[in-house]
């Protein structure tokens, strides 16, 4: 019981890097598809601004500007607005945002009517249970209005100029997408907008979707780095006091074995053995319990897009492996000294 | 085999210093089937635990089959319960996790002896009488049985002493019986060199030989 008890434990660990990871290239996949939903071949962000978060803002006065540039057939500037610590609306110009992306779809509702009208996905209308009509607080109160198939940049629309307004933000935008005439003129337009808009970040689609990854954004790095940690903390701690109780357990056996002329290399090693075995079994419940917390996540959570990504798999074995060996050192070290006469008079 | 020479052990509990041998002389020759006789407190498990290499003397000199155990570091005497010395116990002392079979095989992979068990120590287990029960595991052998096992296993490497400790001390009168016949068996028809402590003088009395001990000495 204890051993399964303790396999079950590094599969929670395994698990928990598993599930972090899986979120991670989950969000970021799902944000690079919504990205390329908008059908732009072109991106022009703020000097200021980071690769995730659409961060700092820019003069709406550059979109005509950018217009201008032969070979663009549609320029269209947005306005990413927080209103919270994860949520977020997008302003758009509908009409224009139509004509890049091709159209939202709507499953039911549809354009808007209102400054506080809301188009939404319908991931985030199944998250926050609501209907064409229902009033949904994110930051503020929004009407929904429409609710169409995901895909498109964001899980939730308003019209820019009453976002603007109500976030004090009139004149401002985030990002401006952009679509040239033709694919084989991205790499003059990009020149062309470099040119005009010295400072400014000018991204090709494919450039922009490259960038969004782990690495790019250090505090996913960093906190990915933080549940390794926890992780690795976790399975020493498992595997010590499981170890560490299956000595105590078992000093009667410990000291048959020395009495029978096991050097304390060969009850190290034996102990070593055991808990390799323990990690292997933790990493392959691990990696089963993965599933379950997708299949969680996308019941319980279904806006965090989770992926199995099988390419981690033998780094969180490796991880719980390492914890587990760590872990057993002192407990193998503890059987090896034992003295044989006491451990053979142990009851 | 085995020459004990003015054999002294000190033990230190707290302050106090407890002589547990006070100059033993024993002799034990190749073959022979020697029972060490005493009452509690007289020394008999620390001479066999010292024989057995688990624990060091303080002084004298002490030879098993030409090994001086004085001289001895704890690999040595690590390696020497490998290959010269097998233990049966009182309270038999198998993994309770694994088969009798098991509890033999592992005394050899301790040893370092992959082969399988060679066609004498077959008879050997035969002899035993526990041929059929060797799939079995210790919480499913009668306590006579279990200590057959024990002995089997303590002999698989070919020792050149078998050192008992009690053997009998758990077993009813048939048990008993049926094990000290074992060991006798086994010195007569395998010339295994036997030194059987016990405190009953019935069991010693399946020896060639008994001597007495008493207060950390050899009295005859």
């Amino acid at each position: 019981m204890r051993t399964l008890l303790s396999a079950i434990a590094i599969g929670v660990q395994v698990t928990m890097i598993l599930t972090l990871v899986g979120v991670s290239y989950g969000m970021l996949g799902d944000i690079a598809a919504r990205t390329r939903g908008t059908g732009a071949d072109l991106m022009v962000r703020p000097p200021d601004s980071s690769v995730i978060g659409f961060s700092g803002s820019m003069p709406e006065r550059l979109v005509p500007l950018v217009r201008e540039t032969p070979h663009i057939s549609i320029a269209t500037g947005v306005l990413q607005q927080n209103v919270g610590t994860i949520d977020y609306i997008m302003g758009i110009h509908l009409h224009e945002f139509d004509q890049m992306s091709g159209g939202f779809q709507y499953e039911s509702g549809g354009p808007f009517q209102a400054p506080s009208d809301l188009i939404v996905d319908e991931v985030f209308a199944r998250s926050k249970h609501v209907k064409v009509g229902d009033m949904v607080n994110i930051g503020k109160n929004w009407r929904v209005c429409g609710i169409v198939v995901p895909g498109k940049l964001s899980r939730t629309f308003a019209d820019i100029a009453g976002l603007q307004e109500m976030y004090s933000s009139t004149g401002q935008i985030t990002t401006i997408f952009v679509k040239t005439d033709q694919p084989e003129n991205i790499p003059a337009v990009m020149s062309e907008l470099n040119t005009r808009l010295a400072g400014y970040k000018i991204y090709s689609m494919e450039e922009y979707v490259s960038l969004i990854s782990v690495n790019n954004i250090p505090e996913l790095r960093k906190f990915t780095e933080v549940v390794i940690g926890l992780g690795l903390v976790i399975g020493f701690l498992v595997v010590f006091l499981s170890m560490y109780t299956a000595v105590l357990e078992r000093t009667r056996e410990i000291g048959i074995l020395k009495a029978l002329g096991a050097s304390p290399a060969y009850i190290l090693d034996m102990l070593l053995r055991e808990t390799v075995l323990l990690s292997i079994a933790g990493s392959i419940a691990g990696f089963l319990m993965s599933y379950g917390a997708r299949a969680a996540m996308h019941a319980f959570v279904p806006t965090m897009t989770t992926e199995i990504v099988y390419g981690w798999w033998p780094y969180a074995a490796l991880i719980a492996l390492v914890a587990s060996l760590i872990g057993a050192i002192y407990p193998g070290l503890k059987a090896a000294r034992q003295d044989a006469i006491e451990a053979l008079s142990y009851d | 085999m085995i020459e004990v020479r003015d054999l002294k052990k000190v033990y230190h509990v707290g302050e106090v210093d407890v002589q547990a041998l006070r100059g033993v002389n024993l002799n034990v020759a190749r073959g022979e089937f020697v029972a060490v006789v005493g009452p509690s407190g007289s020394g008999k498990s620390t001479l066999f635990h010292i024989l057995g290499g688990l624990t060091p003397p303080t002084s004298g000199s002490i030879a098993i089959d030409g090994h001086d155990l004085l001289k001895m570091t704890d690999s040595q005497r690590t390696n020497l319960r490998k290959t010269t010395v097998g233990f049966v116990f009182q309270k038999y002392n198998l993994l309770p996790t694994l088969t009798a079979e098991e509890n033999i095989e592992i005394a050899r992979h301790i040893a370092g002896k992959k082969a399988e068990i060679d066609a004498q120590f077959l008879e050997v287990l035969r002899m035993l009488g526990i041929e059929g029960r060797l799939h079995h595991k210790p919480r499913a052998l009668s306590g006579g049985e279990q200590q057959r096992v024990a002995i089997a296993r303590a002999i698989v490497n070919h020792p050149a002493i078998l050192l008992a400790d009690e053997p009998t001390g758990n077993l009813d009168s048939e048990n008993s019986h049926a094990v000290l016949t074992v060991l006798r068996d086994l010195n007569d028809r395998l010339g295994q060199t036997i030194l059987m402590i016990t405190h009953d003088p019935e069991a010693a009395a399946y020896a060639h030989r008994i001597v007495h001990m008493k207060d950390g000495r050899i009295v005859d």
